[in-house]
């Protein structure tokens, strides 16, 4: 088992160094720092003040030495003004003594460089954002593992029965509406004036320092409702399995309620399989998150996606991609080791 | 002229698609009427639930072939901006229509005072359009990829799995927003992709006949010459636009010179459907490697390799057509995901131009006024949860039957 995991973060880390190179090759390329220097500095710089603003920079080293610089296994670069002499560099702020000059500054070093377009830290703003993200991502489970792993259960009891078809359908339903699709029409039918009913609002912006039920409501039920549908159809799969299987049919047979049977004896069993279905949602969540955050004006780690994205602002949508990467693997970790902790006929070699 | 009640707009948009109900009706009677000669298709028409997705993916097909191409059903022009009709509710009547134009909007007008409905039917165009093919193309990466990998296993199949894997380990947004821009299309990567991923429907097909009529050089030769021409020049016209296959501001690599060139694709949409593919190759990959290796372990597998078979006749033509089950079944579910990951790609403005029509756009353009004027955004969403709907219903219907027997 410690071999498998040790092998597994070896792969895992291999898989994140690999995705953030893609991402930071992608963000390199000249036609996006062309766009990043006519961002920071105006719209109609010509050619060469294009290319003097990234050569000061550091922007037109290569690529493999830039990418090192970031990791931190390279010193970082430094531009000699050649007219007044003054040094800036990526490790240290302008007008800094020469001694107090450091010279490696990377993600290894604890430093996540700097937004260019927060004008801020990247480490804090993903720390904040993160956190606020984290408020949601916990209603949003609050919500729906209960309401999945019931329906999942009510409907895999008894197979076939109106309950079965009627719930069934309704998962059906609840996967094929994608978040905007059902964001828009809860905002429409629930907040705004032409329907009238205006119980929530339709935005949370305000949720992010006190949610409440009126301004938090929509956007969890709206994450939720999409992750339920596939988890619950998981559930039902494995509670019909089980219901089928020889111990279910002897407490029958002896006579146990099948209260008794659905709660002591099928439950447990049948809860292994959406667990690694769950842990495997995370990662379709964090979609779902970048959906409801832009559409409800939620100021979270989805919403830093779009903004660091739509700026090609590169050292923030680096932070953000490795830790979206991170999310991805070490839910997919998780859930490996809890499968073959929770279901004793799985064993590693 | 007053404002349409909300029956009268119903009746309106139901006699507007006229051609779609007569065209469903055919469908069913002919496919219910000789259901037992049909195969897998006539099956579905015994699960309730089938049909009833089978229905809804069809009468939006046929919104999308009759308004689209044939530019039937729509009742103005979806991109014409009328003066007066600026965030209308529906069954507004036009303040001057003019002689033979249809006089209402039936779903309202947008924020720019165009019809909702008509860019609804125009919008179905573009799904049905994009997410089947965007969706065969996906499977032809994945199975040409998937079947050596499961089949072979070893040092193939931990690579193969690996890249598989690197790519799913992407947030899918974030994807789209580093490949789907501007700036990306300028240096070309769109078209590499475009020249690397639409060459496996060529790979497969060749694999497919080489393997099966390897014996009989007299058959295969002629074929593979025919087959080969045909689907190369299709390529070529695929990739190539302006007789350049890639051309950036720096360099261009030469392609079809443009009288051989059959069509041209807009920029905007190719790389919305390369990376549409892209996303999704890894997880057929992924579901055929399975198959795969679960189907090589059968007798008849054995059976053919002691008859001497090649490896590529054994996994094209007798490990697939017996996972065609999981495949069909698959296919169903992924041209719904395509559809809304096309909707994801028009919610946050990326690939295809602001003024089209597709569904995912109007959304975008309609979510800003929700609070106020929500028609603009309410009849695409629904729309596209109709289709989404209605494709894992048939995938339901079809899963339930195919298990029967």
């Amino acid at each position: 088992m410690g071999l498998f995991i040790l092998r597994r973060l070896g792969v895992m880390l291999l898989t994140a160094l690999c995705l953030t190179f893609i991402v930071f090759w992608l963000t390199n390329l000249y036609p996006n720092l062309e766009k990043l220097a006519k961002t920071q500095g105006n719209f109609r710089m010509s050619d060469e003040a294009v290319t003097s603003f990234l050569d000061k920079n550091g922007y037109l080293q290569p690529m493999p030495v830039k990418f090192g610089q970031w990791l931190g296994v390279l010193p970082g670069w430094t531009w000699e003004d050649p007219e007044t002499g003054a040094v800036t560099g990526r490790c240290f702020a302008s007008g800094t003594p020469e001694e107090e000059r450091g010279s490696f500054c990377g993600v290894i070093q604890g430093d996540w460089g700097f937004s260019t377009v927060f004008k801020e830290d990247v480490g804090g703003i993903v720390a904040t954002r993160l956190g606020l993200t984290g408020k949601l991502m916990f209603a949003v489970m609050l919500v729906m593992v209960p309401m999945a792993l019931l329906i999942g259960v009510l409907a895999g009891m008894r197979e076939g029965s109106v309950t079965d078809r009627t719930l069934s359908t309704f998962s059906i339903a609840s996967t094929a509406t994608p978040e905007y699709v059902s964001g828009v029409i809860f905002i429409a039918v629930f907040a705004s004036s032409a329907v009238g009913l205006k119980w929530f609002k339709g935005s949370a912006t305000s949720a992010m320092e006190n949610a409440t039920f009126e301004n938090f409501t929509l956007p969890v039920i709206t994450i939720a409702l999409y992750g339920m549908g596939y988890i619950a159809r998981m559930t039902r799969a494995s509670m019909t399995e089980v219901m089928t299987a020889q111990y279910i049919r002897t407490a029958r047979l002896k006579g146990v309620k099948f209260s008794d049977i659905v709660m002591k004896h099928a439950l447990r069993n049948a809860l292994i399989a959406p667990f690694t279905v769950i842990m495997l949602q995370f990662p379709w969540l964090l979609n779902g998150v970048v959906i409801v955050e832009t559409l409800f004006n939620y100021k979270g780690f989805g919403w830093l996606l779009v903004q660091a994205a739509g700026n090609n602002d590169i050292e923030l949508l680096l932070a953000v991609s490795v830790v979206s990467v991170a999310v991805v693997l070490v839910t997919q970790l998780i859930s490996d080791i809890g499968y073959v902790y929770l279901n004793p006929r799985i064993r590693i070699a | 002229m007053e404002e349409l009640s909300w029956a009268s707009i119903i009746a309106r948009m139901f006699i507007q698609l006229g051609p779609v109900w007569i065209s469903l009706i055919v469908l069913f009677t002919l496919s219910i009427t000789y259901k037992r000669r049909l195969g897998l298709y006539g099956k579905l028409f015994d699960s309730t639930i089938g049909m009833i997705g089978f229905g809804l993916v069809m009468f939006w097909v046929f919104t999308g072939v009759y308004g689209g191409p044939l530019d039937m059903l729509v009742t103005h022009d979806p991109l014409s901006q009328v003066s007066g009709m600026k965030n209308k509710s529906p069954g507004t009547p036009m303040r001057s229509p003019d002689e033979g134009e249809y006089a209402y909007f039936l779903l309202g007008g947008d924020n720019l005072a165009r019809d909702v409905f008509s860019r609804l039917i125009k919008g179905a165009w573009v799904v049905v359009q994009i997410a089947p093919i965007a969706t065969l193309f996906a499977f032809m990466v994945g199975i040409t990829l998937g079947l050596p990998a499961g089949y072979y296993g070893g040092r193939l199949d931990t690579i193969l799995s690996f890249l598989a894997n690197l790519i799913l380990a992407f947030p899918v947004i974030l994807l789209f927003y580093l490949l789907v821009t501007p700036e990306i299309v300028l240096t070309g990567i769109p078209n590499y992709m475009a020249l690397f991923l639409f060459v496996f429907p060529l790979i497969f097909m060749c694999i497919l006949l080489n393997s099966r009529y390897y014996t009989q050089p007299k058959v295969r030769t002629p074929l593979l010459i025919g087959v080969l021409g045909g689907l190369g020049w299709l390529y070529l016209s695929l990739v190539s636009t302006d007789g350049s296959v890639v051309a950036t501001p720096t360099y261009v690599i030469p392609g079809l010179p443009k009288f051989l060139d059959l069509f041209d694709i807009d920029p905007g949409i190719l790389v919305v459907f390369v990376s549409v593919v892209f996303v999704n190759s890894p997880t057929v990959f992924r579901i055929v490697r399975g198959l795969a290796m679960d189907i090589k372990t059968r007798d008849y597998v054995a059976a053919a390799q002691t008859r001497g078979e090649g490896p590529w006749y054994i996994m094209l033509w007798e490990i697939l057509p017996n996972a065609r089950g999981p495949l069909i079944v698959d296919f169903c579910l992924r041209i719904g995901y395509t559809t809304i990951l096309l909707g994801t790609l028009g919610f946050f403005g990326l690939g295809l131009e602001s003024e089209s029509p597709d569904w995912g756009s109007t959304i975008n353009a309609g979510r800003r006024l929700l609070a106020l004027y929500p028609h603009a955004a309410i009849a695409p969403a629904l729309a596209l949860l109709t289709l989404v709907l209605g494709l894992n219903l048939l995938a339901d219907g079809l899963r339930e039957e195919s298990l029967r027997d």
